[in-house]
């Protein structure tokens, strides 16, 4: 496949057509062999829009939640959440205002790559979920916040709303339903942190983009103060399929593999045959994943894994035969995160991943929380000096120490929890990686002293 | 209120707090940066964590910050749970990675919230090895200092600066551990609430520069509670000397008044009493034209005696910005027919009005604290940020605590700062505004509208007359102006709490009497209204209810020669009417007794000149614009570091004085027995005596210290003048000491608190153990006491509707219009402030420059009766058509109203000849070696 394969990159979805079908691949079933952009026409001739039609004035926006609700789509930009749940919280009815649906496009998750294929080809069924979604929160205006990056999805993304307000998918009175609704496409500036939800509402709003406390909830008090609800774009992407097929059908995509329903984009990258993308059943073997990317590169043996990103934790190979769903993969100690797995070979120098990884949480941390701002970059000197061979007796410790310090509950986001899950997963399983770096005792005066006079 | 459970013991609290601030209120320490009392919590750094458990099964807990955990009854929480404690010392750790640990050199070295809150957590071991990040450092102006290397980020500048303050330009920048606060490039910050920023921030990031000019630690100043002289609100200061100078101003908490935020104004304009060409001797001139020779006190006294004994008739003009004890003892010296306020006549008018007012529109005065609780708010002739800042931040919180409500609606509490403000974004209690010029509220208003003063008055009439038909009308109001009175009239009716404040500041009766009837309807209609009216003066207030003939009376009757003797009390008459007719009254005069702190123009007209302490070396009492008597207490003795002054609060030179006129004694005196015959004098002022406690006040035995007990240098601070140590100075007047002996603790109750300190507890956070709780009163009541209250009859409407404002083609109305920086007499005197204060400019309505041909910064001649100005001119489109805004300070007050003729200067002005009193101007050297 991916016949015309030019040398621009495109996110590679490595399944063919033929196996493909709409009732078992509803997120990718559409897309073209040549991995162009499937336009409103295209999308229409393969029952596009069919779910709005459908539900929009004959359903009413609390079936839908219940249809979502008992789907129990599961929150695909890692949290794991359950769409219909959050649905069901935003606030509605008399003395409360209309509010905003936000997507989360702003796919930064290292090593993660799935809501580019669908935003880049197949905006439209983005935009029919969001449509099905602002419907059942009432909101009065859609926002797709996009990573400023994706400048080719943001192209798509511009097409495609043209197209549908064209064609009266989005605007007034939306398929002769009486419900009104619009989309803005905003780009990103380029922060990790906004994919973070309540961070990107900051960010939505002109702010800086700092987390806000919960409660209140966006669905309380989100953009500008209305009932807000952001939803990751593979988890919108389902819902038109949610609501066309049943949420039972749904919930039977994922057969036997696991509790949860519907199917996952999941994708491999790192030193394997073929990084790619890939639509499967949800509680998909890790095994299964990397047997399709055709394995290990050649003379390459797999060290260990991240499931689901970089702020989700190191497995072992022994951990490939799990079904990749929220909880199986929650209770190794890691998380599913995106879904997208990175591999780690037994050359790679774990101490030297993670000094990578954890230099970009550092420096994508939003700076509001002490732990985040000022325990991070710690955490990363320590790296880059056990790194170079010069660590001290007392940094593993220390590290550990950091690890457990930025962890859940302790700082005012999930953002360093998210940075101290792989270094606390690789001090687990690959101490004696960072033990080679401690060169010397503990001494007392800093490495680098600067001169005196010289600041 | 809830039962929470804190490390096993039980207690009550008030279940809106969060735990944090509960805890705290029990006198439970727990360290803390990014909560403030006054601005909520945010969460951010992390330094409040306790373990809580779900019930009384959990053992293992959860740390949460006790920020933002809600007080709710059977909240079970550990303080001294060990993972709480190592994960609070963890954060001091990493708050400390990247300061600069240059403590010795820090300003905020021994009042810095960090050091205390570093200790509190124990720790003391440096781990992190690796070098730390830098930041350069701004330019902020003449007050504010800064070192962004201390920073810890707690955001709490910011939140302050821009969330309570309204300031735009005071940012953070940069992201993860390179967060930047300041201003997008260097320059002066804008706000004029900007020096709350030195005691916001809990580190030396932004300090008192004014202080850093001559740096002493908090530790070796002495203080004494004192009340600010900047303007009428009264707000409490903590002034800190040392080897004689006022070193620096710093808030002193007072739950009603101005608790913990000044303006800057008041923290960095006492540069007046350092000035180096203050009178500190009696100076005596036997004609005009002699240079002065000083004299020792009791020839002075002998000179002083000898010219009134041989007078006909002495005038007293005393003064507002002086104590109610100076002038009354002034009143006492010339008798009651005799005693002049040292007020003009039409501010007197003002002044009465707002007096009957207070009295009889059957509306209380809200003390500025309560302002904030108010939930519609109309302004009348005021920029409150101008004319009584504090009061104007007041009036910001009033509009900004709508989202309060609104919070409250979806469950969010009103501690939950950042949530509170997400939900209410722009949503305000109304607030309205009529003044003839742009306001600093305008940004929180519903609505302003810019008018001249009459046209002001006439909204107003036609607002009391929307809510209460029986309340005079306005004939042929514009119908436009009449929506909008409606429009008011119906958002104070739909208010629980409406307020009406107004005051004297563009000099007009027509204005006061309108808010007067506003405040009447508004009784008539709804229990909770309030009436706020704003004096120009410290001591406006009490010298109104004092009473006594009007400035211009008492200079008529020297130029008259209905008297051939005037003793003039702490008042520049130069400041308050032309040269000419003050030239002329003291020229005439057969003898000019002065006493001031200031060389003013009229000090150099004195035949004896009487060197009087400032707030800083004399104990007075003010009341202030609410009508709560306020006593400011000495700081300092002025002979111990400079022996050969002979500074004297000016009650006591004038009760010397009037002995020697009598030709008896000179007793001994005391503060107390002064403000006890005061009280007996006035009946209005009967409770002055209770406004705060005698000398002979104890804490077990004890005076009080004005020194902390860590004050060193005693025995070395004079051994360039004697190797021996005099005993400390005694204080006959307060029961405090100039001493670092006496009681200095905040266990047991007191209202006078010189400076705020507690074990542990050096920084301003302090006074957080000297209130009854958190954010509440001090826990033995706030000090003063309110003299003003409405008392009960049927009081009728004003009816005297004024005519609508007519701009005239030949001439244009003067409006002086307060200023902050600049407008105020003493302050003004300071070098800072003169640094702060902005070029002046004369205001015209864009239309009449046009019409003049004058462009933005074009040299004009203003004339007026009162006086010549040569400024240039600052267009404002939307500023009133026919009316001239002249800044404060430059013409006589009286000049308000004045019609005026412009003419363009050709050559460029002479920089000098902006300032009409070019003597007042004379530049006296800040600070002393």
């Amino acid at each position: 496949m991916a016949s015309n394969a030019s040398l621009r990159y495109r996110c590679q979805l490595w399944q063919t057509a033929r196996e493909r079908q709409p009732e078992t691949h509803p997120l990718t079933w559409r897309l073209r062999e040549d991995n162009t952009r499937i336009d409103l026409d295209d999308y229409l001739a393969k029952d596009g829009y069919a779910a709005v039609r459908e539900t929009l004035g004959q359903q009413s926006p609390q079936d839908v939640i219940e249809t979502m609700k008992t789907a129990n789509v599961r929150g695909r930009g890692g949290g794991g959440f359950s769409a219909g749940m959050k649905w069901s919280l935003t606030m509605q009815g008399e003395g409360i205002p209309r509010g905003y649906l936000v997507c989360n496009a702003d796919e930064m998750e290292p090593g993660t790559f799935k809501d580019r294929l669908l935003l880049e080809q197949q905006p439209h069924l983005l935009i029919e979920g969001m449509i099905l979604g602002a419907y059942a929160n009432n909101s009065a205006y859609g926002y797709i916040f996009l990573r400023g990056e994706y400048v080719e999805a943001a192209r798509s993304i511009d097409k495609a709303l043209a197209e549908a307000r064209e064609a009266g998918w989005l605007g007034t009175d939306i398929a002769g339903s009486g419900f009104d609704f619009d989309i803005a496409l905003h780009t990103g500036a380029g922060r990790y942190i906004c994919g973070e939800e309540t961070a990107l509402i900051s960010s939505l709003e002109g702010g800086r983009a700092n987390p806000r406390t919960k409660p209140p909830f966006p669905g309380q008090s989100g953009a500008w103060g209305k009932p807000t609800v952001v939803n990751n774009v593979e988890t919108l992407c389902n819902v038109p399929g949610v609501m066309r097929h049943g949420a039972d059908w749904y919930q039977g995509l994922s057969g036997e593999r696991s509790d949860d329903g519907g199917t996952k984009l999941y994708g491999v990258s790192g030193q394997v045959e073929r990084a790619g993308l890939w639509e499967l059943p949800i509680g998909t073997p890790g095994q299964e994943i990397l047997e399709r990317a055709g394995g290990m590169r050649a003379g390459k043996s797999l060290k260990a894994w991240l499931p689901g990103g970089g702020s989700t934790g190191f497995l072992l190979p022994e951990h490939l035969e799990l079904p990749l769903d929220f909880d199986t993969i929650g209770k190794q100690g890691s998380r599913l995160g995106t879904g997208l797995l990175t591999v780690v070979t037994e050359e790679q120098s774990i101490v030297s991943l993670l000094r990578n990884l954890e230099s970009f949480f550092a420096r994508e941390s939003c700076g509001w929380c002490t732990p985040c701002r000022d325990g991070l970059p710690w955490t990363v000197k320590i790296l880059e000096s056990l790194e170079r061979g010069e660590g001290e007796v007392g940094d593993l410790e220390l590290l550990q120490e950091l690890a457990g310090d930025l962890g859940p509950g302790k700082t005012f986001c999930a953002h360093a929890p998210g940075a101290s899950m792989p270094l606390s997963s690789a001090l687990k399983h690959f101490r004696d990686e960072f033990e080679r770096g401690v060169s010397h005792p503990s001494r007392a005066a800093h490495e680098d002293p600067i001169p005196v006079g010289n600041v | 209120m809830a039962t929470i459970h804190v490390d096993g013991q039980a207690y009550e609290v008030d279940g809106a707090d969060n735990l944090l601030q509960a805890c705290l209120s029990l006198g439970l320490d727990i360290p803390y940066f990014c909560w403030h009392p006054a601005m909520g919590s945010v969460g951010a750094c992390r330094q409040c964590a306790v373990k809580q458990y779900k019930d009384e099964d959990d053992t293992k807990g959860m740390l949460v910050m006790s920020c933002m955990a809600p007080a709710k009854d059977d909240t079970r929480i550990s303080i001294d749970d060990d993972e709480a404690r190592e994960f609070r010392e963890s954060v001091i750790e990493w708050l400390m990675i990247n300061h600069p640990h240059d403590c010795p050199v820090c300003e905020e070295g021994g009042h810095c919230h960090l050091q205390d809150m570093t200790v509190m957590t124990g720790h003391d071991r440096r781990r992190y090895r690796f070098r730390k990040r830098t930041h350069r450092n701004q330019y902020l102006g003449p007050f504010i200092g800064h070192e962004m290397n201390r920073c810890i980020t707690c955001y709490r500048c910011v939140r302050f600066y821009r969330d309570y303050a309204g300031g735009e330009d005071l940012g953070a920048f940069g992201a993860n551990d390179n967060i930047y606060f300041g201003r997008h490039q260097d320059g002066v910050l804008e706000n004029e609430f900007s020096g709350n920023l030195t005691e916001v921030c809990p580190t030396g990031v932004f300090t008192d520069r004014t202080h850093s000019e001559q740096y002493t630690r908090k530790w070796d100043l002495q203080f004494a509670p004192s009340v600010c002289h900047q303007c009428a609100v009264g707000c409490n200061t903590s002034p800190g000397e040392r080897y004689g100078d006022i070193r620096r101003i710093e808030n002193r908490y007072h739950g009603e008044v101005n608790r913990y935020f000044l303006c800057d104004r008041g923290r960095f304009g006492y540069g007046y009493v350092n000035r180096v060409d203050r009178p500190r001797l009696p100076e005596w001139r036997s004609e005009r034209d002699e240079a002065p020779m000083t004299l020792e006190v009791d020839a002075a006294l002998d000179r002083g005696t000898d010219l009134l004994r041989t007078a006909r008739r002495v005038i007293g003009i005393g003064s507002p910005r002086a104590s109610l004890e100076s002038n009354h003892q002034l009143r006492e010296l010339v008798g009651e027919a005799n005693f002049s306020t040292g007020i003009v006549a039409a501010e007197q008018a003002c002044l009465e009005r707002m007096l009957r007012l207070n009295r009889e529109s059957g509306v209380t005065t809200p003390t500025p604290r309560d302002i904030e609780r108010h939930d519609a708010v109309l302004v009348l002739g005021e920029d409150l940020i101008q004319s009584a800042a504090r009061l104007g931040l007041a009036v910001r919180q009033a509009a900004l605590a709508r989202r309060e409500g609104l919070a409250a609606e979806r469950d969010i509490p009103a501690w939950n700062a950042e949530a509170v403000k997400t939900l209410g974004q722009d949503r305000y209690h109304p607030v309205f505004i009529a003044y003839p010029t742009r306001t600093g509220l305008d940004d929180v208003s519903a609505a302003s509208w810019r008018l001249a003063a009459d046209d002001i008055a006439r909204l107003g009439f036609a607002v009391a007359h929307a809510i209460d038909a029986t309340a005079p009308g306005v004939a042929d109001l514009d119908p436009a102006l009449n929506d909008e009175a409606e429009r008011i009239a119906k958002a104070l009716m739909a208010a629980e709490r409406p307020l009406v404040v107004s005051g004297g500041s563009l000099g007009s009766e027509a204005i006061i009497e309108a808010a007067g009837n506003i405040a009447q309807a508004l009784s008539r209609r709804t229990q909770q209204a309030g009436l706020t009216l704003v004096r120009r003066e410290a001591n406006s207030t009490g010298l109104s209810m004092l009473g006594g003939h009007s400035l211009e009376w008492a200079l008529q009757a020297l130029a008259e020669r209905h008297a051939d003797a005037v003793v003039i009390l702490e008042n520049d008459l130069y400041q308050r009417l032309p040269d000419a007719q003050v030239d002329q009254a003291l020229t005439t005069a057969e003898s000019v007794i002065v006493l001031d702190h200031q060389r003013t123009a009229t000090w150099s007209h004195a035949h004896l000149g009487l060197p009087a302490a400032s707030f800083a070396e004399g104990d007075g009492t003010l009341v202030n614009l609410e009508g709560r008597a306020q006593r400011f207490y000495q700081v300092f003795d002025p002979r111990y570091i400079r022996p050969e002054t002979r500074i004297h609060e000016s009650w006591r030179w004038l009760h010397a004085i009037e002995a020697g006129v009598e030709r008896r004694e000179v007793s001994d005196i005391t503060f107390d027995d002064v403000t006890r015959v005061c009280s007996e004098r006035h009946p209005a002022l009967a409770g002055i005596v209770e406004a705060a406690p005698g000398a002979d006040y104890r804490v077990h035995g004890l005076k009080l210290a004005r020194e902390p007990q860590r004050y060193s240098g005693r025995t070395a601070m004079r051994a360039h003048l004697d190797v021996n140590e005099p005993r400390p100075a005694r204080d006959p007047d307060s029961p405090f000491t100039f001493s670092m002996e006496g009681y200095n603790g905040f266990f047991q109750p007191r209202q006078e608190v010189a400076f705020a300190w507690a074990p542990g507890w050096n920084s301003p956070q302090a006074w957080n153990k000297f209130t009854d709780e958190i954010g509440g009163h001090l826990s033995a009541g706030d000090p003063g006491v309110r003299l003003l209250a409405p008392q009960p009859g049927d009081h009728d409407y004003a009816h005297e509707v004024p005519v609508g404002f007519t701009p005239r083609d030949d001439a244009l109305q003067v409006a002086v219009l307060p200023r902050l920086f600049g407008g105020e007499e003493t302050s003004s005197r300071a070098a800072p402030i003169e640094a702060r204060a902005v070029a002046a400019a004369l205001t015209l309505a864009a239309g009449d420059a046009e019409r003049l041909a004058l462009k933005e910064g074009s040299h004009v001649q203003l004339m007026t009766a009162l006086g010549e100005l040569s400024l240039p001119v600052h267009l404002e489109a939307a500023f009133v058509p026919g009316l001239v805004g002249v800044p404060a300070g430059l013409l006589p007050f009286s000049a308000n109203g004045e019609w005026a003729a412009l003419s363009v200067v050709t050559h460029g002005p002479d920089p000098e000849a902006v300032d009409l009193h070019s003597q007042a101007s004379a530049r006296g050297e800040e600070g002393r070696p």
